[in-house]
């Protein structure tokens, strides 16, 4: 059936994948039916999925440099923008981020424009250009564009603070998924999911992560939609939720002016378990003052084009060319996600607020709810809890608590569905957070193993020893982030952010400066990384030591304070120092050519 | 002006429009966001700083980064500057 080369037959092999987990999901689904227990169906779909993608990793496995750090070269443009889309969406964008707008409403829909709009910045100011570099890693680029250890050294340390802040969130939504779908203790959970990680991206580095990639986008992207169609039809919201839910948002403002939102006292607050809350914004109403939005916005548009694991899925295309047409693909695929994220968040509201709803619990009494099937599980897992806390004995909005997480995880048994979907979404939740650990550990354990060990450290390592050098940080970093992750220091969301605004204050100016303004050299670029990175964490510690901040910059956005420095520290020491010499303004001008021979060679 | 100037002054102008366009629909139209929610146009029913957030900004990026590709390739082919095989 498949004859010739895996890249040739790519279509058939992933249209059978496909069709293979559709026949997966029906038979699960019969089994439900013949009394199958949704605990066996939860561990059914999180094993079975798993275990494809290790096959995939294991089948992925080389020995050479170019196929371990970018996949060989020859990724094609619609399935690179596939396995973008999925290293991309994390835990954060599949299982937190509708839990993000179910809570907080239009302002943190500020991340669905920042996560979207910052790929037009790397279409148009880098990825092409770091193609046509021909590097392995980001700080490849850094060293050789600026020249110099120090430089390429700043670049790692910039990589490593934001990808290892990103890899604790995703090895926690890892967790947090398997121990719900496996009913294991979280603490245990964590390693299973770092096995899981581990185990797709060791043996063939980014080739196999890429492939592994396009098969979590697709569990991914079905286990999203699926629901959302399902639920809207339901309720006869509309056969197409995205164009017909309006009624449903005019609905919700219009019983949550019913409801009201009342304000719990710190002393009722403290009987809620950690990290659990009631909805306490309007859902579509917007701010008075953008500031909070577009700032939001601004920083998540910057650290996007700034996370080296990103940019590096763009080292894997043919050509230059495919490289800025694969970033449109990435975000197409990213769209079809992001534009059901609201949707699911309005759709789970209706469910639960809606009183003409077989499923909406406001209103009803405290004792009928806490009866309730799946209100018993997700309490038990501690994502839920109600309380009555002004004693009238029915549920008020406020009274009716929720992890950010479980809005996603738990909103198809709350709407009624079969548990074969949650089932399902649990599996997409753990393809999420798998495929964007292993870009993130891979992206860390590159940057040490090519331009901290070979090119600083033993540039006369041969081929072999550097690739087991390569894998022995891969597993080091992930048992470091699984350990860390483990404390639960910061929500998911939390980090996430956090993650993008470190890549930005370090990153983004030595990037785009580097093609666009011949005259930065490497002092400059030091400065700018190292100055950029230190000034937004120490603001980043300020605020959350307590201080005020200034501009309404918080700790979400502290990236605007952080980038600042490093974009005037950057000007200001490359004009006080030499200009760079010929050569690597001769350089420069070649990167901004598509044709000719890329700057660092195949191998290198 | 060489060739590699000329290609990359049009590369720039390009560069200036994408962004402008980028501007006006992840920051720009934000700034009005109260003004915008209140207005009578309302896509598919929706408030429209609600529709921009939730999908009219996203489709419009999607569009954007394949016009501004189809047209860097344009400049690209204009000056003889595309990739031939064997280039890599």
């Amino acid at each position: 059936m498949i004859k010739g080369k895996f890249i040739d037959n790519l279509p058939k092999v992933y249209g059978l994948y496909t069709g293979g987990f559709l026949v997966f999901i029906i038979i699960m689904a019969i089994a439900e039916q013949a009394g199958m227990t949704a605990k066996m169906i939860g561990i059914f779909f999180v094993s079975f999925t798993v275990l494809i993608y290790a096959l995939i990793g294991w089948l992925s496995r080389t020995l050479q440099t170019d196929a371990y750090y970018v996949a060989g070269r020859q990724v094609p443009t619609v399935f690179n923008g596939m396995a973008t889309a999925a290293d991309w969406m994390s835990g954060a964008s599949f299982v937190a981020m509708a839990g993000g707008i179910y809570f907080k409403g239009y302002g943190y829909m500020a991340l669905l424009v920042g996560w979207t709009g910052g790929y037009v910045l790397v279409a148009s100011l880098l990825a092409p250009y770091l193609r046509k570099f021909g590097c392995y890693t980001v700080p490849d680029f850094i060293g050789t564009r600026y020249g110099g250890n120090l430089a390429r050294f700043s670049a790692v340390v910039v990589l490593t603070v934001a990808s290892f802040t990103y890899v604790t969130a995703q090895i926690n939504a890892t967790g947090t998924i398997a121990s719900v779908a496996l009913d294991i203790p979280f603490e245990i959970a964590v390693y299973v999911g770092l096995a899981s990680i581990l185990m797709c991206s060791m043996l063939g580095g980014m080739r196999a992560v890429t492939w592994t990639q396009v098969a979590q986008y697709i569990v991914l992207i079905i286990a999203y939609l699926l629901p959302v169609f399902w639920i809207s039809n339901n309720i006869g919201a509309g056969f197409f939720p995205h164009f017909m839910l309006a009624d449903e948002v005019a609905r919700i403002a219009e019983l949550e002016g019913q409801f009201g939102f009342v304000k719990n006292s710190a002393a009722d607050l403290a009987t809620v378990p950690k990290g659990l809350s009631a909805i306490t914004k309007a859902h579509s109403a917007v701010n008075a003052t953008p500031w909070a939005f577009i700032s939001l916005a601004v920083c998540m548009m910057a650290g996007t084009a700034s996370l080296p694991h990103v940019m590096m899925r763009y080292f894997t295309t043919p050509s230059v060319r495919t490289a800025r047409r694969s970033v449109g693909w990435s975000l197409f695929f990213i769209f079809l996600l992001y534009s059901s994220a609201p949707m699911l968040a309005t759709l789970s509201k209706i469910s639960l607020m809606d009183p003409n709803l077989a499923t909406g619990i406001i209103g009803k009494s405290i004792t009928e709810v806490q009866a309730l099937d799946w209100y018993q599980n997700w309490n038990q897992a501690k994502l839920m809890f109600v309380s009555d806390f002004n004693g009238n004995g029915t549920l008020e909005l406020n009274e009716f608590f929720m992890k950010g997480s479980a809005v996603v995880l738990a909103t198809p048994e709350i709407a009624g569905l079969p548990y074969v979907i949650s089932g399902l979404v649990a599996a997409g939740g753990m393809a999420a957070a798998m495929s964007t650990a292993d870009g993130l550990v891979l992206a860390i354990s590159n940057a040490l193993s090519h331009d901290v060990y070979y090119k600083i450290i033993n540039p006369k390592a041969e081929t072999a020893k550097r690739l087991i050098v390569a894998r022995v940080l891969l597993v080091l970093i992930g048992f470091a982030g699984a350990t860390i992750a483990a404390l639960e220091i910061q929500g998911i969301l939390g980090s996430v952010i956090w993650a993008f605004d470190f890549a930005m204050s370090g990153l983004f100016f030595p990037l785009v400066l580097g093609v666009w303004w011949k005259r930065a050299n490497a002092p400059g670029a030091v400065a700018g990384m190292l100055l950029g990175l230190i000034s937004g964490t120490a603001y980043l510690i300020w605020v959350r030591s307590g201080g005020s901040g200034f501009l309404g910059i918080t700790q979400l956005t502290f990236g605007i304070v952080g980038a600042a420095v490093s974009l005037v520290s950057m000007i200001v020491v490359s004009l006080i120092t030499t200009a760079p010499d010929a050569a690597t303004q001769k350089m420069v001008d070649d990167v901004r050519v598509p044709s000719g021979k890329t700057i660092l060679g195949k191998q290198h | 002006m060489s060739k590699q100037e000329q290609h990359w002054e049009k590369t720039r102008n390009l560069l200036f429009i994408t962004l402008a366009i980028w501007f006006v629909f992840s920051i720009g139209i934000f700034l009005f966001g109260a003004e915008m929610q209140e207005s009578n146009i309302r896509p598919f029913g929706y408030p429209l700083t609600y529709w921009f957030t939730c999908q009219g900004s996203l489709a419009i990026f999607v569009i954007l980064i394949f016009w501004f590709a189809g047209r860097q390739e344009k400049i690209d082919d204009e000056f003889g500057f595309t990739e031939r095989e064997g280039d890599q």
